[in-house]
């Protein structure tokens, strides 16, 4: 059987499920297209949510990254679980209580202003479509593989089929949808992981195998982790297990993604679906087990596609490479350029070179393509780049940190159909954050803005046609970022939406919902201030702006990178709401009534008819 | 069943709010991050892994699940006691 077979097998059965169940569960009225009727199990509500939450930056490229960075990744680890500690003690039941269907209605009401509406409108779209551009390109980068067609033509196809099929069912829809899609990722993430750690370290649990033993080159029984920290001394990179990010930046970025995470508006809607607060507290605990079941694996396949990786390719002769190496290089995720004329690919950190770089060339790879537009080759077979050598280091491999998870299969040297399996894991789990971002990106416009703003005559029909109107225009706007991403990595590029929800959504739910004294002008002084700081600072160190220029890593503040700038934003918008909110005057007594309401966890099914 | 009584309830929701991010904050920003390096030297290995890098990559994310389960049994205790729970068969709609 062919790879290509077991890949569409896989991942059309994979679709005929999904359809059928999209199809089956289709919304009829906009309760039903926002919160599914309030009436999903806490169990599944659980699986959708975790589905939801493992965008394609987490099912493609965390393993990746943390094969690269070792124990710096633990930021992303824990950020993106802890976040789900905080969700659920500080926010959700609270929320739910209220019972409106979308973060910025109960803004809007908290704050009793429009305008506060309008700027909550404004973040959530800002967030959403952030967030879904890095999906848009896993999108890409799955399809990409499948077919062998360039990465553009991957977010194209992508995004015409996360738009078919989250235009069919609104929240009940993708509820179900995303249930089976969990079942889908959980399997394909774990089953190669646990494969791949019999073969390394003889433990069929992979999470065991990290922290066990294997053998050396001489046959010796060493800790795998230990045999790793050689490789990478050896090879000039930093000890896997020691990290190199200074603990403040650490600090902060984790700091970012766990309020993100508690600030997203994807995230929080998803528990809006259940039936009650106690449901709502139920379904956290799934969705955070569900979650763990991926999360705790990464680690364990990152550790091991390292290994793997070097053993594999470091001083092989090109010639005498595995034959997937060829099939990455054609679609330009990895690549090769022999420096020093010796026939064989090595591989090297920064500490092997006087300059400090480990880059093998300027840029992304491209392809040098002859008179008939064919990919050239060199002397060795090996395909030839336009890029620039960087002549200051001796490392002659490049690999995009995406193709990690997809690359570990033929690595490990599985079956083929396990990579089916995964081809179909990895698009569930790109579709499912998709299409939960689109709902929520639709809703902000159908709901929050046009009914609740410009045309409160809107019929329910009437709303939901707006809803899918804005799904459509959304995803134009994705795609295009998707092809030409602002950053060079889908989780970077996922990262800044943390940000901006840390620094926007994170304070003002959290004070609107336990203080009775903040009212509405400092409650959006600090929302604006939050925001603006961090966009303006994420924005200047990532975009060349004209006149002022691009910001270099020695102008960061207190050395904190783009990434981790949100928790200082979370803070500032916190310092001004604060700030201002008891030189204000107190908010009106119904709204205060209404805060002391959304603590009392009974009656949140009634609440919901307001 | 006693009377509810808003203030008395909100203390006891503070009091195991605050208990639990105290256990959040020191599992993960404590352990992972600022003491890791002590950790890491000082403390004995889990399996193989230095205890500061086990707890960042590992250890943490199981606090978190743990947490929350205790998170849902500590309120729906405290729900109990204030008698703040929904009749099983209470029309929601």
């Amino acid at each position: 059987m062919s790879q290509d077979f077991w890949n569409f097998l896989f991942i059309g059965c994979s679709f005929a499920v999904y359809i059928i169940i999209a199809i089956r569960s289709r919304a009829a009225s906009t309760r039903e297209f926002y919160v599914a009727g309030q009436g999903v199990s806490p169990f599944a509500n659980g699986m959708a949510t975790a589905a939801d939450w493992m965008s394609a930056a987490t099912f493609i490229s965390m393993a990746g990254t943390i094969a690269i960075s070792g124990y710096d990744a633990g930021r992303f680890l824990m950020g993106w679980t802890g976040g789900y500690v905080l969700l659920t003690i500080l926010m959700v039941p609270f929320l739910r209580k209220f019972g409106k269907a979308t973060i910025p209605d109960f803004i809007g009401d908290r704050y009793y202003s429009d305008f506060a509406r309008v700027v909550a409108v404004v973040c959530a779209i800002f967030i959403c479509l952030t967030y879904i551009m890095g999906q848009m390109r896993g999108v890409g980068v799955v399809f990409s593989q499948l077919f062998g067609i360039e990465i553009w033509l991957g977010v194209i196809i992508g995004g015409a089929i996360v738009f078919l099929y989250a235009g069919l069912g609104g929240m009940k829809g993708i509820t179900y949808t995303q249930v089976a899609q969990y079942c889908v990722m959980a399997f394909s993430y774990t089953l190669p992981a646990i494969l791949i750690a019999m073969a390394l370290t003889g433990n069929f649990i992979p999470q065991l195998g990290l922290i066990s033993t294997t053998t050396d080159a001489a046959g010796n029984a060493v800790p795998f982790l230990q045999k790793l920290n050689n490789i990478n001394t050896e090879l000039g990179f930093s000890e896997y297990t020691a990290g190199k990010m200074s603990t403040l930046n650490m600090f902060c970025i984790t700091a970012a993604l766990m309020a993100g995470t508690a600030g997203l508006p994807h995230v929080i809607v998803r528990f809006f679906t259940v039936k009650d607060v106690r449901a709502v507290r139920t379904s956290c605990c799934w969705t955070l087990a569900f979650i763990g079941v991926i999360y705790l694996t990464a680690p364990a396949i990152g550790a091991f596609a390292r290994v793997n990786l070097i053993e594999k390719l470091h001083n092989t002769s090109y010639t005498e490479a595995p034959y997937w190496f060829a099939e990455f290089e054609e679609t330009g995720q990895m690549a090769w350029v022999d420096k020093n004329g010796d026939g064989k690919i090595q591989y090297f950190g920064p500490g092997k070179s006087e300059a400090g770089t480990s880059a093998a060339f300027a840029g992304k790879p491209k392809h040098q393509l002859d008179g008939e537009n064919d990919k050239m080759r060199g002397t060795h077979g090996e395909y030839l780049f336009t890029n620039k050598v960087d002549p200051s280091n001796p490392n002659e491999l490049y690999f995009g940190n995406d193709i990690m998870v997809m690359a570990n299969p033929h690595m490990g040297g599985l079956p083929k159909w396990v990579i089916g399996l995964l081809m179909a894991g990895c698009i569930a789990a790109a579709l499912s954050t998709a299409a939960g971002l689109l709902l929520v990106l639709s809703t902000s416009i159908s709901h929050d803005l046009m009914k609740k703003i410009i045309r409160p005559t809107l019929t329910d029909r009437e709303e939901i046609r707006w809803a899918r109107i804005a799904s459509f225009v959304s995803l134009i706007v994705a795609i295009y970022f998707g092809i030409n991403p602002p950053s060079a990595f889908i989780a970077k590029t996922v990262a800044f939406a943390f940000g901006l929800a840390a620094s926007s959504f994170f304070p003002t739910l959290l004070i609107g919902i336990f203080s009775k004294r903040i009212g509405n002008r400092a409650a959006m002084a600090g929302m604006i201030t939050g925001i603006a700081f961090t966009l303006s600072y994420i924005i200047y160190f990532q975009f060349n702006i004209p006149y002022i220029g691009k910001g270099t890593p020695d102008q960061y503040l207190f050395g904190i990178t783009p990434e981790g700038i949100g928790f200082v934003g979370m803070l500032i918008n916190f310092a001004v709401t604060l700030g201002l909110g008891y030189l204000l005057p107190a908010p009106p007594e119904i709204i205060q009534k209404m805060v002391d309401r959304i603590h009392v966890p009974t009656g949140a099914g009634s609440a919901s008819n307001h | 069943m006693s009377e509810h009584d808003p203030k008395a309830y909100r203390r006891d929701c503070l009091k195991i709010l605050l208990a639990l991010l105290s256990v959040w904050f020191f599992a993960s920003y404590g352990c992972a991050i600022l003491f890791r390096e002590w950790l890491d030297a000082n403390l004995p290995t889990v399996g193989s892994a230095p205890f500061g890098f086990w707890m960042s990559q590992q250890g943490s994310i199981i606090t978190f699940i743990l947490l929350l389960i205790v998170y849902r049994l500590l309120m729906s205790r405290i729900d109990a006691k204030h008698g703040l729970v929904d009749e099983k068969h209470q029309n929601e709609n």
